[in-house]
């Protein structure tokens, strides 16, 4: 008898019909994968078997009993436990009391911390009760949230795309743990888009696109090729480049033992990074999320200024003093991490979040007042050069779906015709063909002899586009290596901090 | 049954406009169930409140007396709420530009000449902006809450005024009373019709409020201050900085409540004397809010608001009403029109409590 | 009873309504609420207080009403604040206004009536003893209550499950929510709390302190119990200390007054506005780079999304 079986499971937001008619069974001691992209209704058809949403329509079986779960109280209760991709924890709490937080009953704090200490033994997931969440990586957060589920003693574990953030190394010890939930009987539910993992772990897998199951299988039978095929259901365009020894050039910036203290008192200091990067060329730097990726993306833009000039010079320039607009007048364009909020202001339109980047560079004011046609026409202009996808012809920048406010974000720097191009994340959650195009789009711009650093935390991304490529770890960033003579695994021990000398921290 | 929020799409255009209406409307209504409740004729009530201030071209002069400030100040606390900076002290300023300016008509008393009215509103504007700027140098250096402090510095102006009009400013021949000398002639704001009370200070006031909607609607600093209050961190992106910001719209709303209480000083009462505002730093916010933190929107709420400080005054004579009713409907129309704000932003819906487990 | 007997029951006395009100607002932000509307909520309790101790003669019904009455303005703003989640600031803002205006129209035809304070407990022998005994033991109610509710909310905060669950919803209100919390609930009762608090503080202005009824008889008290719970960086214990340093600068200024010290009596009475002021920078620049202590959700808006 399957453990969980949905039939029929219906849920629409407005009118998008977010899940259809969703059938979904999970047989006790499988670790089954959910798969599909970004906006294909994972999250929304784990949520309804977490008891987080209601289903308009459709049944939940629970060992074969119809259910209603009304609350995650009710889902626990049933012994269904779920990780979240962003986890729910309370940084300003400490491991026990975030782990009671998730018990239904009220333990005393005490008996919490025993016993969690008994499970993170038991299962290999090393974690300090006493600490506070804020002070641990993002690896000892995902124990939590596994050993706070694992307290409750569930049948059915749902992780949501647990590795994304996790060195490979730190992934093969979940595994380990995963395997070892299946060995005492429990099934696990995971939702991933990284399709080898899925093809290693995974013995069921059901596929959905546009809110619909389109397919199912056993992962293990398939290729990451026909895998791919059935989640997006066509051809996406395979990214070309050319060789690099034909592009590369000298040495446009330079980056001289820079250190920078977090602004965030929880952030990640910089600690003596230096980096080139040549004409014509894309430096990839890889890391796990939190090691200074967005200090160095600071410090790389203007946002804030470096300790010395000369500690980032650009084509022969000290401009480690400059703010972000007089980097932006020296050619450089950058492209941050988050889209709504710090990219693109959510609740004004697409030209006015043209002029917030593009104001420094002059031409969208006409003595003194801002001129309306212009930025519009630059709006039109990056919509058509990189299929934007939009409504009105000048909607809210939050408007837009994930994929079409990132192309119209690169295309607004790119467009600009920069020098030097820094992006953070150019593909964090954005769909598989805005993926392409904003990777092609890279590789162009190289092409056409400007500079590119890509700050990501996807190592597929960076192994298919970086010319070279470094690891950032506790703000140290490693020496960087030509890309085709790294493996994955190399840069994964690198991301765990092997190989940066000591001065390493506790994790 | 329990309220849902789903967030709408796109805001339309429609509710920006409908929103203040609509809080205009509840209010009314409201109004009406609190006279009928007091024992009044809700209608005669409302005659005496909205219709009664502006039946005569008198009283419409005294609406643009009392509406001047308001709009004034409400403008430069716009400028402030828009960017995120919440300076709840423009009470205060108004007081500091009031004694500023003031000062200069005192001491120069009997020695002055064309050059003291100038002197005193640059002396006003001064005032207000520098004791604005108190709190925004706390709040930019360290991170102290700009609500408390501005709201504090209220406090301490309102009791710098009682002293220098008890002791250092006190008219000698004013048998012993709190107030200063009247100003002289040079030292007042003219009046534009003879018989009422409406002077140069409207007249400014307009011109601010061109300004500052070219301002706002047209140039990068206008957008600067929405960028900030829309997303900080974008801004900071877009190459602004915050914290010159903040300094900014403090030092220019402060400016513009110094220059609303030395307008009030050399316009309107033409002295100085505890109890010298009607609180007009404070309804202020209303208007700012009402207005939708717009320059033109804030000229409309202000004459709106000033009707009913005006009708709240005739209330307590015809009436006999309590002054405080005015604060009570301004109070309820301020909730009426943060909650119209939220049905541009979300749609709510009731929606059936869920079944149990 | 000796002059320091006096001042150190003085001071008592002009804490208790701070610490009343400031115990309640500790509460609220710490469930991620920011209720700038004390000083109305403290007002309106001090209003009906007052009216319903005149009309029905008894204290005890008007402190209820003033309870009741802080609660009621709580519940306005809760309607504004989580119902449809409109901007906390202004709607706090709104609430002092409306709060100054309806207490001044329901306290308006008891203007000037005064009534006999609140008697006092005293605890047998204890109070006999030289100045502890009066000062500690002999007291009205509200004192000891206001002790009491200290300990009761530090107790709480850090030592129930409930207090728990109270504080994840002012860190991080998404995760709680994705727990199963109801977040906006918990805010709700958080909010209601502090508002008996406040109305409380009220109750105990107009009926014991005075204790009559005079417009805008609250001063600034609820912005100074604002002020105070940043001071105390929202620790409960921290927060009576607070409060008893504020009050003691308050009867300090008064005794100055009497005292004829030789400075303008409205300077004495800025005092205690100046020197909020200096607490709030002093505590802000020790505090410099000392990482987060306020609740990290505290002022902002949470929809759960259905």
């Amino acid at each position: 008898m399957p453990l969980l079986a949905a039939e029929g499971l219906t849920r629409r937001f407005g009118a998008l019909v977010a899940n259809d008619s969703v059938d979904l069974t999970v047989m006790p001691g499988e670790i089954h994968a959910l798969l599909g992209e970004n906006g294909a209704g994972k999250s929304t058809l784990v949520k309804m078997l977490y008891g987080l949403l209601q289903p308009d329509a459709g049944i939940i079986r629970w060992k074969g009993d119809a259910v209603t779960l009304p609350t995650p109280k009710a889902a626990r209760g049933l012994g269904i436990g779920m990780v979240f991709q962003h986890f729910s924890l309370f940084d300003a709490l400490t491991v026990a009391e975030n782990v009671a937080l998730a018990l239904d009953d009220a333990r005393p704090l005490r008996a919490v911390s025993d016993e969690l200490a008994d499970i993170s033994r038991a299962y290999g997931l090393p974690l300090e009760p006493r600490r506070e969440v804020w002070r641990l990586s993002v690896g000892a957060r995902q124990r939590i949230e596994i050993v706070r589920c694992l307290m409750q003693n569930p049948d059915l574990l749902i992780l949501d795309e647990p590795t994304s953030v996790l060195t490979p190394q730190e992934s093969e010890g979940l595994f380990a743990t995963l395997r070892t939930l299946r060995a005492e009987g429990r099934a696990v539910l995971y939702i991933s888009h990284k399709l080898e993992e899925v093809r290693g772990l995974c013995e069921a897998a059901t596929i959905l696109r546009q809110g619909r199951v389109v397919d199912r299988c056993d992962p293990r039978q398939q290729t990451a090729g026909s895998l791919a095929r059935m989640m997006v259901g066509a051809h996406i365009a395979e990214v070309r480049r050319a060789r690099a020894e034909a592009r590369i050039g000298p040495v446009r910036l330079r980056v001289d033992h820079l250190s920078v203290p977090s602004e965030d008192p929880q952030g990640t200091a910089l600690k003596d990074v230096t980096l080139e990067v040549g004409t014509g060329e894309i430096l990839g730097i890889a890391g796990v999320a939190g090691n200074g990726q967005d200090e160095l993306f600071a410090a790389l833009s203007g946002e804030v200024r470096a300790p010395e000039a000369g500690n980032i010079v650009l084509e022969g320039t000290p401009i480690g003093w400059n703010g972000i607009n007089a980097r932006r007048r020296a050619a450089a364009a950058f492209v941050p991490e988050e889209r709504l909020g710090h990219a693109a202001a959510p609740r004004l339109p697409l030209s006015e979040n043209a002029l917030m980047a593009g104001h420094a560079k002059g031409g969208f004011t006409r003595r003194g007042l801002i001129d309306r046609g212009r930025m519009l026409g630059w709006v039109d202009a990056v919509t058509h050069a990189f299929d934007v996808r939009k409504g009105p012809r000048d909607p809210e920048a939050r408007a837009l779906s994930g994929g079409n406010l990132q192309k119209f974000v690169v295309g607004r720097e790119i467009l600009g015709k920069p020098r030097l191009l820094v992006v953070a994340q150019p593909t964090w959650g954005v769909d598989a063909g805005a993926a392409s195009l904003i990777r092609q789009a890279l590789i162009d711009l190289a092409a056409r002899g400007a500079s590119v650093l890509v700050i990501s935390q996807d190592l597929d991304e960076l192994f298919e586009i970086a010319d070279r490529m470094a690891v950032i770890f506790h703000g140290r960033l490693s020496p960087a290596y030509p890309a085709e003579d790294l493996t994955r695994e190399a840069v994964g021990l690198l991301m765990g901090g092997e190989g940066f000398g000591p001065g390493r921290e506790a994790a | 049954m329990r309220l849902t929020l789903d967030r709408r799409d796109g805001a339309g255009m429609a509710g920006l406009f409908l929103s203040p209406l609509l809080a205009v409307a509840l209010t009314l209504a409201s109004s009406i169930v609190v006279f009928w409740l007091l024992g009044q004729d809700p209608w005669r009530a409302l005659n005496v409140y909205f219709l009664m201030p502006v039946s005569d071209f008198w009283g419409v002069q005294e609406v643009a007396v009392k509406a001047t400030p308001l709009v004034l100040i409400a403008v430069g606390l716009a400028l402030c709420f828009r960017s995120n900076n919440w300076n709840i002290g423009a009470e205060g300023q108004f007081l500091i530009g009031a004694i500023c300016g003031g000062g200069i008509a005192v001491w120069t008393q009997g020695w002055g000449g064309p050059w003291v009215l100038p002197l005193m509103l640059v002396a006003g504007m001064a005032g207000g902006a520098l004791y604005a700027l108190i709190p925004a140098v706390l709040k930019t250096r360290l991170r102290v809450n700009e609500i408390l402090v501005s709201l504090m510095l209220v406090y301490v102006a309102e009791l710098l005024l009682d002293w220098l009009v008890r002791g250092p400013w006190r008219d000698p021949f004013g048998f012993n009373m709190p107030q200063t000398i009247t100003f002289a002639p040079e030292a007042t704001l003219p009046l534009l019709f003879d018989g009422g009370r409406m002077n140069l200070g409207t007249v400014i006031t307009l011109v601010v409020v061109v300004v500052a909607t070219v301002v706002m609607a047209r140039t990068l600093k206008g957008f600067e201050i929405k960028l900030v209050g829309e997303a900080p961190r974008a801004a900071r992106f877009a190459g602004f900085d915050d914290k010159k910001l903040t300094l900014t719209v403090f030092a220019v709303s402060g400016a513009l409540a110094g220059l609303a209480g030395v307008m009030e000083a050399a316009g309107t009462v033409r002295q100085l004397l505890p109890g010298f505002s009607p609180g007009y730093g404070f309804t202020a916010i209303i208007v700012a809010f009402l207005g939708r933190l717009n320059p033109v929107g804030c000229l409309i709420a202000g004459v709106f608001i000033a009707i009913t400080f005006i009708g709240g005054e005739n209330a307590q004579i015809i009436l006999r009403l309590p002054r405080d009713m005015t604060l009570v409907f301004q109070g309820m129309l301020l909730f009426y029109i943060l909650a119209c704000d939220t049905l541009i932003l979300y749609r709510p819906r009731l929606v059936p409590r869920r079944a149990p487990a | 009873m000796t002059l320091a007997e006096a001042i150190f029951l003085t001071v008592i006395t002009a804490s208790t309504p701070l610490l009343l009100a400031a115990i309640g607002e500790l509460v609220v932000e710490r469930s991620g609420v920011l209720n700038l509307g004390v000083e109305g909520m403290m007002i309106m309790g001090a209003a009906s207080g007052v009216a319903v101790a005149i009309v029905t003669g008894s204290s005890v019904l008007g402190v209820v009403a003033a309870i009741g009455a802080g609660m009621a303005m709580a519940a306005l703003f809760a309607l504004l604040t989580l119902g449809l989640a409109t901007n906390q600031v202004a709607a706090g803002l709104s609430l002092t206004i409306f709060g100054l205006g309806l207490s001044g129209v329901v306290g308006a035809p008891f203007v000037g009536m005064q009534r006999a304070g609140i008697a006092k407990i005293e605890v047998p022998f204890l109070s006999e003893l030289p100045l502890i005994g009066p000062i500690l033991f002999r007291q009205d109610p509200f004192v000891y209550g206001s002790v009491a509710l200290v300990a009761g909310v530090a107790w709480f905060l850090w030592r129930t499950k409930a207090g728990l669950v109270l504080r994840a919803c002012g860190e991080n209100p998404v995760s709680a929510h994705a727990l199963g919390y109801p977040v906006l609930r918990i805010r709700f009762a958080a909010v209601l709390f502090g508002g008996a608090c406040a109305g409380l503080a009220g109750a105990y202005l107009s009926l014991v302190l005075t204790p009559f009824w005079t417009a805008g008889m609250t001063a600034g008290r609820g912005w100074i119990a604002l002020a105070i719970v940043v001071f105390a960086s929202w620790l409960p214990w921290r927060a009576m200390l607070g409060a008893y340093l504020f009050g003691g600068l308050i009867i300090l200024q008064l005794h100055a007054q009497t005292a004829g010290v030789r400075v303008p009596s409205q300077l004495l009475a800025a005092l205690p506005y100046l020197l909020t002021i200096v607490a709030l920078t002093v505590i802000m620049a020790l505090r410099r780079g000392g990482g987060q202590v306020a609740p990290q959700a505290l002022g902002r808006p949470f929809v759960p999304d259905r």
